[in-house]
């Protein structure tokens, strides 16, 4: 009877104890406490780590440097994790930052399933995601947020600079391999949208896992497609290892074969053999004038490698999102990011810009065409600029439901 | 009376933890120190390596995920459904898997869960690589908000505490003591006149719900079912978490799953990042060689040696 009682005791002051917290404890909520701390979630170690991992958080520190080290009167702190692209992993870091180390902000964000996963965490938050790596459209469409600032690219921009002119050139039976996740399936439907507006015809797709190494399968299905394109609708070491597969079955010598999202340290990974001539829409090139050039100098002093548009765009974010906290004297999101949506972006990355409402940062695209060998004079000379593409031809116009 | 103070003392800790702790990574410790009972339920009492027990809590995930965010049913409902979908599963893969024993059990289960883990990756309903994304935590038995981490962790308490009791029992029952028999010695329980398969079987299918019990509270708690849980390394975490806590002891699993927990969470941000998989693989290395009997085997060891 003594025990019993005993028990009863303790568990109704563990309920009462538990009930307390519970009111007592604080909504997750972006907190507002004056000092900034900037996570950065990238792939550290896998199929897109060159994209935007180790060099992201370069390019972010990079920003916070020249900035002064300093906003609001206190040192910026700058973490960083590895997502493994992985979307349960990268959620739950950026639940953990944000609930219990107060980060404000998170960029980086390679891999759209990762962004996606991640942003569901930030925007019930309200805390601003910083999206430098990932390509797709939904961030500023299906699932826009008022906390979302999409950087660097998006697959609209990529469909629209490199499919069309190869549409209107008369290239109009097109075969997709797509790499099988939100990024992939979201370029290979911008791009279809585009082939059928300009009168070509999709005439098969095949999705291939993220980090296929062997593309061979693949490529002899698009073989037996009777297309006169074959648009690689992937990114990363994935572009580079389904091009040598193409190569190798000698599709390269009767097909054209569209990259349509190609990174530099990939361009540069390609056989210049195979690659040369192949057009591609880049957000950045670094060899483009002496202020990327001054910029990428420096970059690759730290990095060891020159920037991809993903490095520069992560400095351009970094950068616009601290100017605007000094600006309005406060880390709260809504002021922060009303701010950086009045003020027009501007440096060596971001030309031409606007942010707009739907947190879309619209800027003038390249579109490039890759070096002969013949032709480089060094490693680092791989593209040739063909076009400039003002930022409103590139992106797609805003959806009112996403005007915030 | 001692046994009973301490679990006392574990309850008051386990409801205080979150005032101090951060409650999602508690939540999270107990969503894997459930799928590391179950698994235990099997390895630890019936003597059966399962190599494919990621595949229970992938589909317990998978089908409460969906469910949340597509039927707008109440979460406990969700999560015994998912829990009941696991041991469907479970039913159909023990079946199977029972008619073998040793290396081959285990291969059964590991090839039958790829399988399914190939199913998921291609399936329109789990969202391939991208996972399901925003399931909706919603509200527990139509009352209670869950969208609090802490109101969350309670559940999951809660959650645990009937699946840690019914394991408990299990093993503590009739049926228990006749698993324990097939693992001592298979032939000798059948000479007895018992349905070794059958006894298996069972084992299995409960073994197989309650790492979907799991699963199903853990896609609730990070709000995302994904690949991960599916994959063939969560059925070797899991046989390091119940290996490093000790094997067939009932309270070593939770350990267990609580040091592994907090060894990825600690090392994951900090400058041990990338060799996160070497240390873990160290520590098992480390485990099987020194303590194979695990923390709490050795523990109760050197309690019954010492007083």
């Amino acid at each position: 009877m003594q025990f019993q009682k005993k028990t009863l005791s303790t568990l109704i002051t563990g309920v009462v104890v538990a009930t307390m917290a519970t009111t007592v404890a604080s909504t997750a909520l972006a907190t507002t406490d004056g000092k900034v701390k900037i996570g950065v979630l990238a792939d550290m170690g896998g199929t897109y780590a060159d994209l935007c991992g180790p060099g992201c958080v370069v390019a972010t520190r990079m920003a916070i440097e020249d900035f002064g080290g300093q906003v609001l009167g206190k040192d910026i702190e700058l973490v960083s994790a590895d997502s493994q692209l992985k979307p349960d992993i990268a959620s739950s870091v950026a639940r953990k930052w944000v609930e219990n180390e107060d980060v404000d902000v998170i960029g980086g964000l390679v891999s759209s399933a990762v962004t996606g996963a991640v942003t569901q965490v930030t925007n019930s938050s309200k805390n601003i995601t910083l999206i430098t790596g990932s390509g797709s459209n939904a961030f500023t469409t299906s699932a826009c947020s008022p906390y979302i600032a999409h950087w660097t690219y998006n697959v609209v921009a990529l469909a629209n600079g490199t499919v069309k002119p190869m549409v209107s050139e008369g290239k109009n039976k097109w075969f997709f391999i797509t790499a099988d996740y939100a990024f992939g399936h979201a370029l290979e439907a911008a791009s279809m949208k585009i082939i059928e507006a300009n009168g070509g015809e999709t005439v098969g797709t095949v999705r291939a896992p993220l980090g296929t190494t062997d593309f061979s399968s693949y490529v002899l299905q698009a073989q037996a497609s009777g297309a006169n394109v074959v648009a690689l609708a992937n990114a990363g070491n994935d572009t580079v290892n389904a091009l040598s597969a193409a190569a190798e079955f000698g599709l390269t010598d009767y097909m054209d074969i569209a990259g349509l999202l190609v990174f530099t340290p990939n361009a540069q990974a390609m056989d210049p053999e195979t690659a040369q001539g192949m057009r591609l829409t880049t957000g950045f090139y670094w060899d483009m004038d002496d202020q990327t050039r001054a910029w990428s100098t420096r970059f690759e002093a730290l990095h060891g490698a020159i920037p991809s548009m993903s490095h520069a765009g992560a400095y351009s974010a970094t950068m616009h999102y601290l100017k605007a906290v000094k600006a309005v004297g406060t880390d709260d999101s809504d002021a922060v990011m009303k701010q950086m949506k009045n003020t027009k972006p501007d440096d060596f990355f971001a030309r031409n810009a606007t942010f707009r409402a739907d947190g879309r940062m619209e800027h003038d695209m390249l579109l490039v065409e890759i070096k002969e060998a013949a032709d480089r004079k060094s490693k680092n000379d791989i593209y040739n600029i063909v076009e400039v593409i003002p930022g409103n031809k590139a992106y797609s116009p805003m959806l009112p439901s996403c005007a915030f | 009376m001692r046994s009973r103070l301490a679990i006392l003392i574990l309850l008051g800790l386990a409801l205080t933890a979150p005032l101090v702790i951060y409650p999602v990574f508690l939540a999270k410790v107990l969503c894997f120190a459930l799928f590391a009972c179950a698994f235990n339920l099997l390895l630890g009492f019936a003597g059966l390596l399962s190599f494919g027990h990621a595949v229970f809590l992938g589909t317990g995930g998978y089908v409460t995920g969906w469910l949340m965010i597509n039927s707008g049913l109440t979460p406990e409902i969700a999560i015994i459904t998912g829990t009941i979908a696991g041991g469907l599963l479970g039913a159909v893969f023990g079946k199977l898997a029972v008619k073998r024993e040793g290396i081959y059990f285990a291969m059964v289960t590991l090839a039958l869960a790829q399988l399914v883990f190939f199913l998921y990756l291609q399936a329109p309903f789990t969202g391939g690589e991208d996972g399901l994304q925003g399931v909706p935590r919603g509200k527990a038995f139509g009352l209670i908000d869950l969208a609090d981490n802490q109101t969350m962790y309670y559940f999951v308490l809660a959650i645990f505490l009937v699946g840690f009791w019914l394991i408990h029992r299990t093993v503590h029952s009739p049926f228990g003591q006749i698993m324990k028999a097939i693992r001592e010695n298979e032939s000798r329980a059948t000479s007895l006149g018992y349905d070794v398969n059958q006894y298996k079987w069972i084992a299995f299918i409960i073994s197989a719900a309650l790492s979907a019990l799991a699963g199903s509270t853990k896609t609730l708690v990070f709000e995302l079912a994904s690949l991960t849980d599916v994959h063939w390394h969560m059925s070797g975490e899991v046989i390091l978490m119940t290996l490093v806590g000790g094997v067939g002891t009932i309270i070593g699993p939770l350990v267990g799953a609580g040091v592994v927990v907090s060894m990825q969470n600690y090392l994951s941000g900090g400058e041990l990042g990338n060799y996160l998989h070497i240390i873990m693989g160290a520590v098992f290395v480390l485990c099987v060689l020194s303590f194979r009997s695990g923390i709490v085997g050795q523990f109760n060891k050197f309690r019954r040696n010492n007083f």
